[in-house]
């Protein structure tokens, strides 16, 4: 046997083997990460190939139109930020509101376990769900109809965790000796949250409202569960009215259609002329959400790095 | 000292408030069981359970309407079958990449990079499926037709590799590095370490990721909305058209819908299946998660 008769040989060889099968693996791990970069980068270079020179104006301006060339994205642009203002408004303050009863005031008992596998919990329900959920309750049962409003507060409770696990997680990052000195100089609980915890965690706080939002953006199923139009050529009513009060509401319970939705309906139809629309409409949703996350990785990394317990 | 009372009444009060919003997720999940409860209901006074469940055709908009759920379950697995074939082997070399063989360099550029695939909207991706990735692949399978399982199923399994990468490695780079000094130790090399010791040392986490990743591509609508067709049949050929739950919802969502009618009640039966799917793995993933606090 060869061992027998030269055994350095036999280890030498087995030696080598492993070694080769540890730098194939380097470069296979190398490989299989740069498939991600890859397909983002392809990503990318094809939308723009077919969506960049769509681009102009008038695509900005003009309502969606049967003649692919004369359709623009004016009343999807604006329905999206609409909607976005109602989903901040709700998803924000509840939130953070939530975040700071969970690590500052809550006991542990049996109440903040529940909430918290809860939270968990929600997290993980397909975004189409919070759809359903949203057409039997605020479409129906507070009859608030296929509304702006309805749409805003069903992104709002899609992210809703989001929000509340940045801020529990940038809470938790501060040391309690902050809160103790605090209380050492006769502050209130709330005294302590308002005027330390929550400024010294607002860098945590704004990375998780930023990147919920962005995901708030390109969500397309619950708002067309909810029964936004995917053809619409007007825009809400307009928040200012030169009477008396000034102010209206009315836009809130006005329907609306989305970047993503009118996106969805150009790629669903056989025209090729509508699939270079659907990626321009593409280019912007990307762009927005592209810059969006880029600002949360540079916010992380900023804080990360000024503030030093 | 004591304090004034309008003080400690206003702790009170705002304590009290923020209790509420923490409460209101509770609400949330109770809406969200109530609802699909309730309007599945009625659906099923009219359509028996069993012969929803038993059911191989779907056609609840044809004039004989039948209603059997398994083709949109079996799209569903379809899809998320393939998924899972791409994203997890991917997902679990990248994460041991990161975690044991990447220069820190490399892991602190890849990782938010890596995170950016989960962040870009789905209907990006559905275009990107039925437009690119699905004329590439007919080039080379030409019985694919232009509605198929096979190619949503892959970009769905690229889009959730950071939720099975990130998490793995997380749970990698939790085992004790003594354990691995040991391993070195006996000789073996990072390969032998990372296969023999750490992934089995890290298992629950790993598992956990794998099912966050599994529940994730369940739920995905938007491309299989797009890219798999409407069309639902009960099939495991990948190259033909299928229908998802979940693009189910959607295809009746985006026509007219009668609140009360039969079909108005379908989205919520089938949403209701989905959800019963999701929270299974959800609590299983959340088990596993349990175990890896246990571990060391």
């Amino acid at each position: 046997m060869g061992f027998e008769r030269n055994p350095f040989e036999e280890i030498r060889k087995r030696i080598a083997q492993n070694k080769l099968r540890d730098h194939l693996f380097w470069i296979l791990g190398f490989f299989s990460t740069l498939i991600g970069f890859v397909v983002l980068f392809t990503l990318i270079i094809d939308l723009f190939i077919d969506g960049f020179p769509r681009l102009s104006w008038s695509f900005f301006i003009s309502y969606p139109s049967r003649f692919p060339e004369k359709a623009g994205i004016l009343s999807a642009w604006v329905g999206t930020t609409l909607v976005m203002v109602v989903t901040a408004v709700t998803a924000i303050p509840l939130g953070i509101a939530a975040g700071i009863y969970l690590e500052e005031y809550g006991k542990k008992n049996w109440l903040t376990h529940l909430i918290e596998i809860n939270m968990n919990n929600l997290a993980g329900v397909p975004s189409i769900i919070y759809g359903l959920l949203a057409l039997g309750l605020f479409v129906y049962f507070f009859k608030f109809g296929e509304s702006i409003l309805t749409g805003g507060l069903t992104l709002g409770l899609l992210i809703l965790p989001m929000v509340v696990t940045s801020t529990r997680e940038s809470i938790k990052s501060i040391p309690n000796s902050i809160r103790e000195a605090s209380y050492a100089l006769g502050a209130t609980k709330w005294q302590t949250v308002k005027d330390h915890i929550l400024p010294y965690s607002m860098g945590g706080i704004l990375t998780g409202v930023i990147i919920g939002l962005s995901r708030a953006i390109g969500e397309t199923a619950p708002i067309i569960t909810v029964g936004a139009l995917t053809f619409i050529a007007f825009l809400p009513s307009p928040p200012l009215s030169p009477t008396f009060p000034f102010i209206s509401f009315q836009w809130l319970f006005d329907p609306f259609t989305v970047m993503p939705i009118q996106m969805f309906n150009w790629v669903s139809r056989p025209q090729k002329e509508f699939h270079l629309n659907a990626a321009a409409a593409g280019i912007i949703l990307l762009v927005m959400t592209l810059v969006m996350n880029g600002l949360a990785i540079y916010l992380r990394y900023r804080f990360r790095k000024r503030i030093k317990w | 000292m004591k304090r004034p009372l309008f003080i400690i009444f206003k702790e009170r009060a705002i304590e009290g408030a923020l209790l509420l919003c923490a409460l209101s997720s509770i609400f949330i999940t109770l809406s969200i069981v109530f609802i699909l409860f309730y309007e599945s209901f009625g659906f099923f006074k009219d359509i028996p359970l069993w012969e929803f469940l038993t059911g191989t055709q779907w056609t609840p908009l044809f004039a004989q309407p039948k209603f059997g759920i398994l083709p949109l379950v079996c799209g569903t697995l379809l899809v998320t079958g393939i998924a899972v074939l791409v994203a997890l082997p991917i997902g679990l070399i990248v994460a041991v990449y990161l975690s044991e063989y990447a220069p820190h360099k490399i892991r602190e550029m890849a990782k938010p990079i890596l995170e950016l695939l989960a962040a870009i909207p789905t209907v990006v991706y559905g275009y990107f499926a039925l437009l690119f990735l699905t004329p590439i692949l007919q080039k080379f399978i030409p019985d694919l037709s232009g509605f198929n399982a096979l190619s949503p199923g892959i970009i769905i399994g690229i889009m959730i590799i950071p939720y099975v990468s990130s998490a793995s490695e997380d749970s990698m780079r939790a085992v004790p590095m003594q354990i691995r000094e040991g391993s070195y130790a006996m000789g073996a090399t990072k390969f032998q370490t990372a296969f023999r010791v750490i992934i089995p040392s890290a298992f629950s986490g790993i598992a956990a990721s794998f099912i966050i990743g599994i529940s994730r591509a369940i739920g995905e609508t938007m491309v299989v909305a797009i890219a798999a067709g409407m069309m639902p049949s009960l099939t495991l050929n990948p190259l033909k058209p299928v229908q998802t739950l979940t693009a189910y919802i959607v295809g009746v969502s985006l026509g007219d819908l009668p609140h009360g009618t039969l079909e108005y009640k379908t989205i919520f039966a089938a949403g209701i299946t989905l959800f019963l799917m999701t929270l299974f793995l959800n609590i299983l993933g959340f088990w596993f998660k349990r175990k890896i606090r246990e571990a060391y």
